[in-house]
Formats: structure tokens, sequence, C-alpha cells
């Protein structure tokens, strides 16, 4: 397929064109990505669907500020290369992005269309046009950007190597940037690598792809180099770096707090996970890191996450595999599509409970949890009902695995280590509306700001970081 | 970053050695107590070793392990001038080291490496430091000869009475608290019911003691939480709170439960290995 083709025989579809996906009997019996992406004929149509709003709401929705009517005109037009050019001008992640963004509370949220029917499926445009570069190995491609550099040695050093921080690194050396990522880890992508499944964002496929793509660019990445250990914001300074970004991400995950959580089988949904995608659990023993295996797993919690583990579950041989909440389905903070492919694929919701004790055999090994019955009671400050416990009434159920999915707490590390960094009162790292922190030319962005958010609000805060950096150290726009 | 093996020494063939590795940034800030993650090669798994000595001057960090399962049984096979696929570190929270008096540092098995960089320390703050070490037999006692370079009093215990003192070293401990009230603090490292019959034997003589624990571990650096252990009933992390504690507030017993809990899956991965070394 060439960048350029004649689409004038594509028809406008009628509605949203749906994505393909695999079965869902057979995908739980791989690894590979579940949503197949569109062939060039439903892009086409899904982007005519377009009305080329003057004041576009969609760009206004998008964190990264991707021109997204231009982008989606040039597809329309068949003009790939050009709808490439303009995503990549201020997403430097956007195969990521079209596969991992909320964009139904984003682009797509504000999409006039989807007010009375409909949105245009910006998302899965932006995969389409993506894929077709990563297809072409030619996702190196840059948005041009045209400016000068007023002190062509600076250097910026980014620490974590997660979408945050990427997305400083993409936007500064877009711009002929020298940029550092100290990654702790020993691969780079932080969430994209460890949390999300191969079978949403494939490794190999997409995140190697476009941080390669970056590499091209100059970005230096250093993987196993942990901020505040192996090296300090001081130290960074004193080596000539000129700014630093701070994207180190979630840490230590919450627990219950309840009886039997030290139990062999009770584990946080970061070890889980973390075993499985970093550490290719999936493929043990052709890959040494082991992950635990389940008959009958139980996951707590509703978010994105937690669906996460319970599908890896699955693929993974359990026999059942519960999602254990003490709300109901309509309370869940999982996105509806990732909601509704666990469900396809057999993950069962058992709602309104909640984790009193978990009991282990005599080695120490998980067997069964007595849950609380809860019911639900006045809206919170979320504005969500809150579960209230039915005094009394309790359940118990057989499990050999229970995966904790509650969300995390800041990581420590290097907070520790730069007691001068001030926080705030949730521990995270507090900064202003430019994203810097308490410490003059250090800046910060992600869940380390926020606490456990989405990828592209982590990128949203790496593009309003990368721009102050670029100002500080005399980047000239034009 | 890769780490080239400067130098590789087996102490108990087949079974321990020592390597000396090439990392300078890690050397540079490595600390009493911190430990490295590795990993053998691009199909590795993450695993954690406490770092046994550092060489600020050439740049380099040594470990000591035992031979468990295979990814130390692959180290083990790796040679001088190879390099370890992954070294990450230093991690941890250091060792408290002050001038204090008499330290007792008691080492078991691969332990008393480890024991030794934290006896250093406390020998280089100015304390007396008392070693005290056991194994199954002389040829098994690792660290004899570096710890008698600095400490005043090396005392030894064997299993089978080969050298030293035939018994535990609990029982050398004891002999050794009850000489002398002076004891400001004793540490140990080794096996876990090592450490736990340590904390028992110290007890009665109310000396502030500490271990350094073994956890499981993926990240190592604050993420996974797979390292959590009870320390007076409430759960912390060793990879970031520790890997040193208070010995009298650790939950044993469930730390040897939970050290457990891959074990079938790592026999698994350990018996592949052997099976695909011995086809070779």
């Amino acid at each position: 397929m060439s960048n350029i083709v004649n689409v004038s025989s594509i028809e406008k579809a009628k509605g949203r064109v749906e994505m393909r996906c695999q079965d869902h009997a057979a995908r739980i019996k791989n690894y590979e990505e579940v949503a197949l992406g569109y062939s060039l004929e439903e892009a086409v149509s899904e982007a005519k669907r377009c009305l080329k709003c003057k004041k576009p709401l969609c760009v206004s929705g998008c964190p990264v500020e991707v021109p997204i009517p231009q982008f989606v005109g040039a597809l329309a037009e068949g003009n790939l290369e050009e709808a490439f050019r303009v995503i990549k001008s201020t997403n430097s992640l956007p195969a990521i992005c079209g596969r991992v963004c909320p964009q139904e509370h984003q682009c797509e949220g504000s999409c006039i269309l989807g007010k009375k029917g409909e949105a245009v499926a910006i998302g899965r445009m932006e995969r389409f046009v993506a894929d077709h570069f990563i297809a072409l190995d030619a996702c190196n491609q840059m948005g041009e950007i045209t400016c000068r550099l007023t002190q062509p040695d600076a250097k910026v050093a980014c620490i974590g190597g997660g979408p945050a921080s990427i997305t400083v690194a993409g936007y500064l050396a877009a711009r002929g940037v020298k940029v550092t990522v100290f990654e702790a880890l020993h691969e780079m992508g932080g969430v994209l690598v460890y949390g999300i499944p191969e079978f949403r964002l494939p490794k190999q496929g997409v995140v190697h792809k476009e941080l390669a793509a970056l590499g091209e660019l100059g970005v230096e990445f250093k993987t196993n180099w942990v901020g505040g250990k192996t090296i300090g914001i001081k130290d960074l300074f004193d080596q000539g770096y000129k700014a630093i970004f701070v994207g180190v991400g979630a840490g230590l995950p919450i627990f219950f707090n309840v009886p039997g959580e030290n139990l062999n089988g009770v584990l946080s949904a970061n070890e889980y996970l973390t075993r499985i995608n970093l550490g290719r659990g999936y493929d043990f023993p052709n890959f040494d890191t082991p992950a635990y295996k389940g008959r009958n797993v139980t996951v707590y919690g509703a978010g994105n996450v937690a669906m996460d583990a319970a599908r890896w579950a699955l693929r993974m041989g359990a026999e059942s595999v519960r999602i254990v909440y003490r709300r109901t389905k309509a309370e869940m903070p999982a996105r509806r599509e990732e909601l509704e492919h666990a469900e396809e694929e057999g993950v069962i919701l058992t709602e309104l409970v909640a984790p009193l004790e978990f009991h282990g055999d005599e080695n120490g090994n998980l067997k069964g949890v007595t849950l609380q019955v809860m019911e639900l009671g006045e809206p919170d400050a979320s504005g969500r009902r809150s579960p209230k416990a039915v005094e009394g009434k309790t359940q118990y159920l057989e499990t050999d695995l229970a995966v904790i999915a509650l969300g995390t707490r800041a990581n420590r590390v290097l907070l520790e280590e730069t007691p001068e960094l001030k926080l705030n009162k949730r521990g995270y790292i507090e900064v202003d509306e430019n994203n810097e922190t308490s410490i003059p030319g250090v800046y910060a962005g992600g869940d380390i700001v926020t606490g456990a958010a989405t990828v592209i609000l982590a990128m949203g805060a790496g593009r309003t970081a990368a721009k102050k950096i670029a100002e500080r150290i005399g980047v000239v726009e034009g | 970053m890769p780490s080239k093996i400067v130098k590789k020494k087996e102490l108990i063939p087949g079974r321990t050695s020592l390597m000396v590795l090439e990392a300078p940034q890690i050397a540079a800030t490595a600390k009493p107590g911190n430990f490295v993650i590795l990993r053998v090669s691009e199909q590795g798994e993450r695993f954690p070793l406490t770092i046994a000595d550092v060489d600020k001057k050439a740049g380099t960090v040594s470990i000591v392990f035992l031979v468990m399962g295979k990814s130390t049984a692959v180290l083990n096979n790796m040679k001088e001038g190879e390099s370890i696929f992954d070294l990450c570190g230093p991690l941890g929270k250091a060792t408290h080291i002050e001038k204090v008096g008499t330290v007792v540092c008691v080492g078991g098995g691969t332990g008393i490496a480890a024991m030794h960089h934290i006896a250093k320390g406390h020998h280089e703050a100015g304390n007396h430091v008392v070693a005290v070490i056991g194994a199954r037999s002389k040829d098994l006692l690792l660290f004899c000869d570096e710890l008698q370079s600095f400490c005043p009093e090396v005392l030894i215990a064997t299993d089978d009475g080969t050298v030293g003192h035939k018994g535990l070293v609990t029982e050398v401990l004891e002999n050794r608290l009850r000489e002398d009230k002076n004891v400001k603090e004793v540490v140990a490292i080794g096996p876990v019911p090592m450490m736990s019959a340590v904390v028992n034997t110290v007890k009665p003589f109310g000396v502030k003691t500490t271990v350094s624990l073994n956890s499981m571990m993926v990240d190592g650096i604050g993420m996974c939480g797979a390292c959590r252990v009870s320390i007076g009933g409430e759960t912390k992390f060793t990879c970031v709170d520790g890997p040193e504690f208070d010995g009298n507030l650790v939950d044993f017993d469930e730390l040897r439960q939970r050290l457990a809990s891959l074990k079938a899956e790592e026999k698994v991965s350990y018996d592949n290995y052997c099976r695909c070394q011995n086809n070779e």
C-alpha cells in the first residue's frame, strides 16, 4: 500500500465503523492482540464521517493536542503520509495512544457527532495510520518542526521511562535537543511494558517500534538506572543537564489490610501483571519469570488494571475468573470496552461484596475468602453511590489466586533520596501550572504527580512540561 | 546496563561463587546493607543479591551466591570476562551504622558474605566487631580470612567440629553475650531458621537485633509488593523499607512460607535447565 492512495470509490460510512476483533473463544487461548484494527477501506469510510468542525472540540479534548480534523481530513483523502505527519507533530506514540487512550472521555467524548449519534472513531483511525507506518518500518518519520536552539549544547534528563518521560523526550528531540531517559527497570516503557497486557498492546510490534523511532531521533535510553539510587537529581545537574523531568510513576500497591492478605496466592495486580508482562511469564519456562496460575481466580477492584488481570488469568488457563467489587457494574471505573471484552471472554462479575478475610491451608496457600455483603447507600464525593456493609451477611468463595487491584501509592524511591522535593499531603510531587516542582529546573508529571491515572494524561503532563523546558533551555519556535 | 565479570572465584565448587563485577555507577553510591537486582540473560528473571563488598576505586561490587535454581545455576556457569545481562542498584535502605562500641555480626552460609560488608561498615565506623560465623563444615566456611583481616574476634561454629565450636552459631553467640554485657547490637544474616534462632538467643539479653531479609522480589524498586513481610503486625516491603528490620518484630514463619510460594515453578525451571545442560 502506498502512502497516498486514490480513495474516491470508498463511500462515507453510515454509522461508526466497528473494529474487528479476534473471536472471544479463540482469543483466550492465545496472547495475541484482541482488537484487529481497521482496513484502509474501513478507516477512510470512517474518516469521511468527520464534520470538519470550524472549532473542533475534539482537539481540546486531547491532552497532547493532536490536530485531529487535519489528520482525519488527510486520511479521508487517502493521504496517509500527511495524516501521519500531522499526528506525529504533537504525539510521538500514536500507535500506543490509538490503542490505550480512553477516547470516549477525551477526543471522541467531545465530538459533535456523538451528541446525537456516534462519535467519529478517532482512536481507531489514529491506530490505523500509525500501524500503516509501523508496517512500512517507517514510524521514525516525524512532523517537521522548525525551531532554533539558542543553547545548542543544553541537554535534558528524564527520570523514569514511561509515557510521561517519553513524551518529554519526543517533544524535545524533535526540536533537536539532546535527551537522556533513565529507566529503573531493564526495559523501557514503564506501564506500557510492565502493566498493559500483550493482548491489548503488543510489545515487540508496537511499543518497541515507537520507542525505537525516538532512539533514531537521538534520544538516549539508559535502562537499570534507578533515579535516587544509581543517580540523583543533584548528580544530573552536576553532569551538566540543564533541566530534569521526573516521571517515576506508580509505587507500592494498596492492600485491603484484612487478615490472610500475606498468604501465598494473594498478590497485587502490580506483581501479577509485572511477572506476566515485563517478565513474559506467559511464556514460562521459555522465559525464567514464573507467573502465578490459579484455578479459581478472584480479582478485587473494577478498574482497567483489574480487567487486565482478569483477562490474563483466563489466558493463563484459569477455570473461573471473577471480578469481586463492592459496588455494582454501573459504578465500575473500567472503560466500557474493557469491561465488555472481559465479560465476552467469560469473566464473571461479582457485585456488592468486599473481602473480610482470606483463608489458607496448612502450608499457607490461599484456599478461600470470606466476603462481606454490601449494599449501595448515598452518593459519595465522586458522585457514585457508596457501598455499606449489610450487617451480619457474609459469603464464602473458594479461590486459590486472589489479585488485588485497588490502585497504588507514590513511588518513594526517588522522593526519599530527594527531601528538597516538595510533596503534597498524599505523598505525590507538588507542581505548578507548568509542571515545575519546588526545585527550579526540575519538572514532574504522570502518576507521580496525579496518582494512578491514564497513559494519555501522563503524556499530556509531559507535553506541558516539555514546552516549558524548551523555553527554559532556549528553544525558539518558528 | 550489562556488567562484566572481572573476577570469579568458586568458593565451594559447583555451589557457591564470588564474583567481582564492573559497575562503577553502583560502586560509587553503594553502602553496606544495599542489594542489587540481576538478570542473567535476555530471558532471565530479576532476582536480588545483597552486596558482599564494594571497591569504590576500582568501580566494582562483589556478590556471593548459592546455586538454588536456574538463575543462580546460569550465573555460576558464567566465566570471567563475560557479562551479566542486567545489573541494577544499589537498592534498599543502607544499614544504620554509628559508633556504639561492640557489635556482633552473625553470618550463616552465603549470608556470611553479605554480613561481611556490614561488619566492615561497623569496623570503619570505629566499632569493635565480633564476627560469629557458621557452616556445616570447614570447607564450606566463607569469608573467614576477609573477616579476620579486620575483626578483632572471629568466632566459628561448624556442625561437624572441623573448625571452631562443634555446634550452632547461636551457641557461640550465647556464650559471647554471657561473657560481655557491653554488646550494643547483634546483626544476623543467613537462612531464615538461623536468623529466627539468633533473635530467640539474643532476646533474654535485651540487645538490639537487626536481621537482613531475603524476601522474594520482582522489581525491587517499590512497585510490586511481592517482598512484603509482617513487622510487628504491620505489612512492610523488604525492597524499600528494608532489607534490614528489627529481628524481634519479624514474622519469620510467614517469611518462610512466602519464600516457598513458587517452589513448584522454580523446580520446573531448574529441572529444564539441568536437562538441557546434560543434553549438550
